[in-house]
């Protein structure tokens, strides 16, 4: 495929315990895309997501080997530094998570971890990441407020304006939408169809249509190994492995 | 009308009453202190009582603010040692030690908070007094008995640190994961997002639970009197001896009683214990109400 994949996983194994999470994944992520991973829940989806951040690392006994590389580097060689790591990739979990603090200093906060204090920068940068999640125009006059005052499909937009706001490189998301009312879902997705102009968007979802909606790509995982990988089209309507098409045609769940 | 109706009346009808008796046990008993120490505020007036520290039952002077200045210098300085360390280990419990750490220690904390607290009152006085004595003040250039205001702190923060360790570690357990995953993957480094993420979103627990130490610390008796000395007067350092109220009226109650008003003057001191806690309480519920508001 392409010659130079931000994101790259090779060999890839994950134990956590004496039980095998992750069975060799071997994939190279399309560049500038959305890749969504699609597989009953328990086969891994989050696990995978959470190797190539190496949030996996906080989990109690994993032991990993294999590679994630990012533009050419092992994550798990290369980067003394993890700050400098994650700042390449936003997160985006399940559930929203806002920090204990206003809407402001929510979408800021990652600014700040990385050294910047001017404010005029922070609130031009507040603003333009706000608009992109399209949340500015019900949050601009009340930045001020804590953003747990916010509804659910608020905070996940406003957690994914201060992912974008560090000015990541790879957007990972866990099943986004998945506590969220269906407009505000929509207006995720909206966001999710733009960003992929500029940003390599993995996207893990256990809904099929969400994914026929969205995916160019799709990665079909099941007990924790890589069934399928390839164009959205081919794996939906024209998928090779068995499992894949029992999957997708509602089979196993 | 069947019988689960009736019972489920007359359940709701009782958990009311006992709840009404709850209260009105607190009012009984802040109405049986203020009728008890009836006579000692007809003869002085209220602040003479709380603002003298002349204590001369047998010439019936009775100021009280060497009680109640000792008594919240033990409290203030016991928060001040046991706060820190257990906001600490219990963050070190919760967030950096293996799992099977906790696992072990929260058990031995339950047990220490369960130790009768005339257990650590003997600690105190067979480890704490002499080393004090012997040790500290002498460092600081102090000569002391060793029962002094530094000791009952001590000894009374140990006594509190259990049950707040055990509450903190509660409070921080119960930040949700993904809380912790965001912040990470924002770039914070561990440190931080304990400082600015963990610690934050817990500050009305870590609130109450240091509330709930300081009423601990405030009511404490008995280990409290047997290591600091209960020398009637204002203790101007640390290696001085003090009095606080609890052991006023631990030690003299029942006796003395041929000396007139000496009963009124104990109850006048339960009063003011009584009335500290209340206010106290109220203030903090409604600081705790304020934060909880504008963080969560
Ligand atoms: N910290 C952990 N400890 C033990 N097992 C885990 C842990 N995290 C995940 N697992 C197991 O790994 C498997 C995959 O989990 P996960 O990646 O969350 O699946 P998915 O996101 O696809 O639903 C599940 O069987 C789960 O029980
Ligand atoms: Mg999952």
């Amino acid at each position: 495929m392409q010659i130079n994949p931000h994101l790259g996983i090779s060999q890839l194994n994950v134990h956590i315990g004496d039980q095998q999470i992750l069975k060799n994944i071997n994939i190279n992520f399309p560049n500038k895309a959305i890749t969504a991973i699609i597989g009953p829940s328990g086969c891994g989806k989050t696990t995978l997501l959470k190797t190539m951040n190496r949030l996996i690392e906080n989990s109690r006994g994993v032991n990993i080997t294999g590679k994630v590389l990012i533009n050419g580097q092992n994550i798990y060689d290369d980067y003394e530094d993890l700050t400098s790591l994650r700042k390449k990739m936003g997160l985006l979990a399940q559930r929203p998570t806002p920090l204990p603090m206003s809407i402001y200093a929510n979408v800021v906060f990652g600014l700040k971890l990385h050294g910047i204090k001017d404010e005029k920068i922070l609130q031009e940068k507040a603003e333009k990441y706000l608009r992109i999640a399209s949340l500015w125009d019900e949050v601009h006059d009340r930045m001020r407020d804590p953003a747990s005052k916010l509804s659910i499909g608020q905070q996940q937009r406003l957690c994914l304006a201060r992912g974008l706001a560090i000015e990541p490189e790879i957007i990972l998301c866990d099943e986004p939408t998945s506590a969220l009312d269906p407009i505000s879902s929509k207006k995720i997705e909206e966001s999710f169809n733009e960003l992929k102009q500029e940003y390599t968007i993995i996207l893990v979802t256990h809904i099929l249509r969400q994914a026929r909606r969205l995916a160019d790509y799709v990665v079909f995982m099941y007990l924790g190994e890589i069934i399928e990988f390839g164009p959205a089209k081919e794996i939906f309507e024209n998928p090779k492995e068995q499992l894949t098409k029992e999957y997708i045609g509602g089979l196993i769940s | 009308m069947n019988l689960r109706i009736l019972i489920d009346r007359f359940a709701c009808r009782f958990s009311a009453f006992l709840s009404v008796c709850c209260v009105a046990l607190l009012a009984l008993i802040a109405v049986g202190l203020i009728y008890k120490s009836w006579p000692i505020l007809l003869e002085h007036s209220l602040s003479e009582l709380l603002f003298s520290t002349i204590w001369s039952p047998m010439k019936g002077k009775f100021g009280f603010l060497s009680f109640i200045i000792s008594t919240f210098q033990i409290t203030i300085f016991s928060l001040l040692i046991a706060f820190p360390i257990c906001l600490l280990s219990a963050t070190y419990l919760v967030e950096l030690a293996p799992r099977s750490i906790l696992k072990i220690v929260l058990p031995l904390i339950d047990i220490l908070a369960g130790v009768p607290s005339v257990i650590y009152g003997i600690w105190g006085v067979l480890m704490i007094v002499p080393c004090i004595r012997d040790h500290i003040a002498p460092f600081f250039g102090y000569t002391t008995s060793g029962y002094c205001i530094l000791t009952g702190s001590l000894v009374l923060a140990i006594m509190v640190v259990p049950v707040m360790m055990h509450l903190l570690i509660q409070v921080l357990q119960a930040v949700p994961h993904e809380l912790r995953d965001s912040t990470l993957s924002l770039g914070a480094t561990h440190w931080q997002m304990i400082k600015l993420v963990v610690w934050r979103k817990c500050l009305p627990g870590i609130m109450a639970t240091t509330i709930l130490g300081i009423s601990k610390a405030i009511g404490e008796t008995i280990a409290v009197l047997m290591v600091v000395g209960n020398v009637v007067q204002i203790p101007k350092n640390l290696f001085e001896s003090g009095y606080p109220l609890p052991a006023l009226i631990a030690n003299n109650y029942g006796e003395m009683l041929s000396i007139p008003q000496y009963d009124a003057a104990l109850m006048f001191a339960a009063l003011i214990l009584l009335a500290v806690i209340l206010f106290f309480n109220m203030a903090s519920a409604y600081i705790l109400k304020r934060v909880t508001k504008s963080i969560t």
